[in-house]
């Protein structure tokens, strides 16, 4: 009897089970409800109705889709944007403000900025120089598909390897397991500890990135070199053009789009860039950058406003580099 | 194509599209029923045979059950079922161990869902005040045994708007030096008994320069800082009294107040000086870990770090844990009490748990009170790997050496406070407070510069 005592207040499995097919039942008869209006909505109409209801039907789940996963979570988050930490009060420009003089995000901001100026460009101008080498070679293989390699490992396994490489020991007891440390100390007798080593380290981090990045901006522009005709590099060659001028003259301008799209592309992953550095450096020493701060603020310190706050920021950095990206794609398209 | 097959496509497409809807609507309209919870009144009497005799106290409810929810699973989970076997055993209540990982967000849908647990094992004092109202006040038998048996810093903990709700269970402790028994003996080097002396035995270490008195890592991936954290809170503790160390924590007191100043001034002696600890900077690259091996390898003589480290010193450094008395151990590793400013004042840094009844079960009231009992204080520890801040608890039954100096911590602590930067906003204690410690040492802040941009942070 007392066994039964405790548990008789609480659910048995068997009412949880109850409740939920009553619910369920409740589901499947509304879904057949409504099934059976749109079969007799559809049958009464006209023909010109039903292009219309045809067009809704195909177009609704993406539009639902689309709102629930993308518009409305970027409404919360602009809203949220300008409430306190939980989300409870209007505060106005202040997380703005905020993010624009806190030295510390003012930081943040500025490492954003050299990343994203950094990475496409390097990562372009090496990729490009590889395609335009191994385009006339006999067998690119191998050099491409070692510079392509790192392409196929994750932004966090890229980090940790690169950690490894700039890794210091301050106690000469002990033995130095970092790559660029040991190759310094035998040839300088010294090394500096790298990761802390202001401004060095920001781009000791970006060069992880372009690391990862100079594979794909080399596949994609060699693949568009690829696809210039024959007859123009011949021509140029016939005319006594230099490999110098025909690259300026004649691949770039051949290619230009491809350069846009492979350059915005990587603007937009450098801009939202978080697991190099927050594997490498957790985003100390100054090296912080827009989306390891946004992560911080919001999930760690739970301080929602200045994190989305944060987020409206990047988000609203790669509007303008993703609209270029489509009006490229666009103009592209009709020139062909 | 024929206008039927279309027209099925259509609907189809609608008929998903509003289940889906229907589907959104349904989940957030179930959570109307209320639950209580009836005690169990056992009337039969038990087999009494003579070993039962301790548990007089807790009889008469043969056949209950009773659930306790926690955040402690196997391996750990396994000792605890062990620890009570004989209780359940005399008393004929049966225990209900229930570990789960997602505590803390499941314990709110449970409570909320009247489906409430009878004991929860809270992991944290912050958490025990965010069920306040569910929680059932302790039982007057409860209040007197955990008022004779814990220092009164640990039933405030278990206290919420002046009522008195959970009792303690297990504990950690943070105020430790991790050392080499082997190295100090082979240098002849003494204990330190308060905080001038350990600065001499540094100083003396340093001056004689075969090893480096101290190793200290900040680094821990995303979380690098917090050991600088309890390095102020360690020596806020010495300092001052558990008011200011409470007014600090609740922001009461100033971050960049003159008083927390004087905290990272001492703190700054040790950790900001390269007598002591070499690269100062290369403090927050080197992680807490590594550092604990220059212990091991004999590279560096004290490491103040909590008790979790030998764990990870055994596994990863292969050291062995021994008695400050094995002093021809090689990668032998112990502790000594991190020293307050004179020796009779002992401060403890540490943790520890909170078990909370959540329902009106006599048989989880008794459960209760039992886990507050020196009879299963000592026999948990028994079973080793485990200790608490009870005062009845027989330091002979504490095998490992490390807990049997943190068992002698507790029951000898003026003053014990839980660590400070899990109370603080999230914004300071998960945020600033790591990050400005990382820069004070890899940056080379200045002491009042770090205390005032963890003001700046601090939601006042």
């Amino acid at each position: 009897m007392n066994s039964v005592g405790i548990f008789a207040a609480r659910k048995t499995p068997w009412e949880i089970v109850a409740d939920n097919f009553s619910l369920l039942a409740m589901a499947l008869l509304a879904f057949g409800a409504v099934v059976f209006l749109v079969f007799v909505l559809a049958e009464r109409t006209s023909v010109k109705a039903q292009e219309w209801i045809k067009y809704i039907v195909f177009i609704a789940p993406a539009v639902l889709l689309l709102l629930v996963g993308l518009i409305y979570p970027t409404i919360r988050t602009l809203i949220f944007s300008f409430m306190d930490a939980r989300s409870e009060n209007f505060v106005g420009f202040e997380n703005y403000i905020w993010a624009f003089t806190i030295p510390e995000i003012v930081t943040v901001l500025r490492n954003t900025a050299i990343w994203v100026v950094m990475v496409p460009l390097v990562s372009t101008s090496i990729g490009l120089a590889i395609a335009y080498m191994t385009d006339r070679m006999k067998r690119p293989g191998i050099i491409k598909s070692l510079i392509f390699m790192p392409m196929a490992i994750s932004f966090v396994g890229a980090g940790v390897i690169w950690k490894f490489v700039y890794s210091y020991e301050p106690n000469d007891k002990r033995p130095e397991i970092g790559l660029l440390s040991a190759i310094s100390k035998a040839l300088n007798g010294s090394a500096p500890n790298w990761l802390l080593e202001i401004p060095l380290n920001t781009f000791l981090l970006i060069i992880v990135m372009i690391w990862i990045q100079t594979g794909f901006a080399m596949v994609v522009l060699a693949a568009a070199m690829k696809n210039i005709p024959d007859e123009v590099v011949e021509a140029a060659m016939l005319d006594g053009a230099s490999p110098v001028k025909r690259f300026f003259q004649v691949t770039m301008p051949m290619i230009r789009a491809t350069i846009v799209v492979v350059l915005t592309t990587i603007t937009i992953g450098t801009l939202k860039v978080f697991d190099i550095v927050r594997t490498m450096t957790g985003g100390n020493f100054q090296t912080n950058v827009i989306a390891n701060e946004m992560y911080s603020q919001a999930f760690r310190q739970f301080n929602f406003g200045t994190g989305s706050a944060l987020a409206i920021i990047l988000f609203v950095a790669i509007i303008p580099i993703i609209w270029y990206n489509i009006r490229q794609l666009r103009r592209e398209r009709t020139e062909r | 194509m024929s206008t039927l097959r279309r027209r099925l496509v259509a609907v189809g497409a609608i008929a998903i599209a509003s289940s889906l809807v229907l589907a959104g609507c349904a989940t957030s309209s179930d959570e109307a029923d209320s639950g209580s919870t009836s005690s169990s009144g056992g009337s039969s009497g038990g087999d009494s045979s003579a070993n039962c005799d301790a548990y007089a106290d807790y009889m008469g409810m043969e056949g209950s059950e009773v659930e306790i929810y926690t955040t402690i699973i196997d391996p750990e989970a396994s000792t605890f079922i062990e620890s009570y076997a004989e209780f359940e055993e005399c008393t004929g209540i049966t225990i209900t161990w229930n570990g789960t990982q997602e505590f803390e967000a499941q314990l709110a849908v449970r409570t909320e869902g009247g489906t409430a647990p009878d004991l929860a094992v809270f992991p944290q004092p912050g958490l025990l005040k965010v069920f306040k109202d569910s929680l059932k006040p302790a039982t007057a038998e409860l209040e007197a045994s955990v008022d004779a048996n814990y220092t009164p810093d640990w039933k405030l903990y278990g206290t919420a708007d002046g009522t008195f709700f959970a009792a303690p269970l297990g504990a950690n402790v943070k105020s430790f030096v991790w050392y080499s028994p082997k190295t100090f003996a082979d240098n002849g080097w003494d204990i330190p008994t308060t905080w001038a002396e350990l600065l001499a035995l540094s100083d003396q270490i340093a001056a004689e320069g075969n090893v480096q008195p101290w190793c200290v890592g900040f680094g821990s991936g995303a979380a690098t800082g917090w050991a600088g954290t309890d390095w102020m809170e360690d020596i806020m503790l010495r300092l001052y009294d558990g008011a200011t160390y409470d007014a600090w924590t609740t922001g009461e007191l100033p971050f960049n107040d003159p008083k927390v100043k004087a905290v990272i001034d001492e703190a700054a002696k040790v950790i900001k000086n390269p007598d002591y600890v070499g690269d100062v900077a290369s403090i927050a690259t080197t992680t807490f870990q590594e550092a604990g091996f220059g212990i091991v390898d004999g590279s560096c003589a004290m490491h103040r770090q909590a008790s979790f480290l030998g764990g990870i010193l055994v596994g990863d450094a292969g050291a062995t844990i021994v008695n400050p008395e094995d002093t021809d151990v090689e990668g032998g590793i112990t502790t000594f009490y991190f020293p307050g400013v004179s020796e009779d004042s002992k401060p403890a840094l540490g943790g520890g748990e909170f078990v909370g009844r959540l329902t009106d079960n006599d048989a989880a009231a008794a459960v209760q009170l039992y886990l507050a009992s020196a009879d299963w204080n000592n026999k948990k520890a028994a079973i080793g790997g485990w200790f608490s801040a009870h005062k009845g608890l027989d330091t002979a039954n504490v095998g490992d050496p490390v807990n049997k100096v943190a068992v002698e911590i507790l029951q000898n602590a003026t003053l014990f406070r839980f660590d400070g930067s899990d109370v603080m906003p999230a914004g300071v204690g998960a945020g600033s407070f790591w990050t400005e410690m990382t820069a004070w040492v890899a940056e080379d802040k200045d002491n009042q510069a770090v205390l005032d941009a963890i003001y700046a942070t601090w939601p006042y």
